[in-house]
């Protein structure tokens, strides 16, 4: 994994737009039926504006932008984030990262998912190893 | 309802997962992977690992059944109705491929409560049939309106 990671570097951004049955799919995937994600009555009868995306779905755009920039799955050591706000399904998630330090074959991102102007996964950290 | 932070220290019995090659493949196209080594055993195999490499998300899968558990544990007592998922942060260690065995314990790390809100953390250690770590996972769950 010879990936060039500088300081102050911004990781190439990764754009993606959950389809209609995505949250479907995810929750099939993961486990995790919990109705706010797969049924619009329900989140909109709990006084949400309507299925919310999983949490742990955006974290996964947030480690797929690591692994992406760092060269395949290994790369990603660690990810800590906070979640924020809601995802929704049809509305474009933008995941950016800069390299905030490189030590010892490791580099530090911090990292950001945005959607609709609304940063749904914040003060997140990734450590690539190079 | 205040928190209740005795139950901070309780551990829960491992839960053993058998990682399959299809599940790998489920999982990975639902979160939009595109790396041939997450769904290709040929092209997984080519870059060096025994069969298809789980994305490194992948670990919510392999710990649901340690932490289900833990996060409806009476003892810890969450109002699931209004818990939220505040943070997660998960390290990885040796990489999980299709065919390994991972088993995970679950612990109840740190119970507070902070501005009106129930603070329930908890911590997951997984590790592969080698007894190999393969991922620590800290989950933050957090309680509105204790």
């Amino acid at each position: 994994m010879a990936t060039e990671l500088n300081q102050g570097d911004a990781l190439p951004e990764l754009k993606v737009t959950p389809d209609k049955y995505l949250t479907m799919r995810y929750a099939g995937a993961s486990g995790d039926f919990n109705p706010i994600h797969v049924d619009e009555e329900f989140a909109k009868a709990v006084g949400l504006p309507g299925k919310i995306l999983h949490g742990l779905y955006s974290m996964a755009q947030v480690a797929r932008a690591q692994t992406e920039a760092g060269g395949g799955p290994e790369s990603l050591r660690r990810l800590s984030v906070q979640f924020r706000g809601m995802g929704f399904p049809e509305q474009e998630i933008t995941v950016t990262g800069t390299v905030r330090e490189v030590s010892d074959g490791v580099a530090t991102v911090e990292t950001v998912a945005e959607q609709g102007g609304n940063q749904i996964i914040r003060n997140a950290e990734a450590e690539i190893a190079l | 309802m205040p928190v209740n932070t005795a139950a901070a220290g309780k551990s829960y019995p491992p839960a053993t997962y058998a990682v399959g090659r299809e599940k790998i493949k489920e999982y990975a196209h639902a979160v939009g992977e595109t790396n041939p080594v997450h769904l290709d055993v040929e092209a997984a195999r080519g870059a060096g690992y025994a069969d298809v490499v789980a994305p490194p998300m992948f670990a919510v899968v392999y710990s649901a059944g340690a932490m289900a558990p833990a996060i409806l544990d009476p003892d810890v007592g969450i109002n699931l109705a209004a818990m939220v998922h505040g943070g997660q942060e998960f390290v990885w260690g040796k990489p999980v491929v299709a065919g390994d065995e991972i088993s995970t314990t679950a612990t109840v790390k740190e119970v507070y409560e902070k501005g009106g809100k129930g603070f329930y953390v908890f911590e997951s250690q997984s590790t592969n049939q080698d007894g190999e770590d393969v991922c620590t996972a800290t989950w933050t769950n957090i309680v509105r309106g204790v």
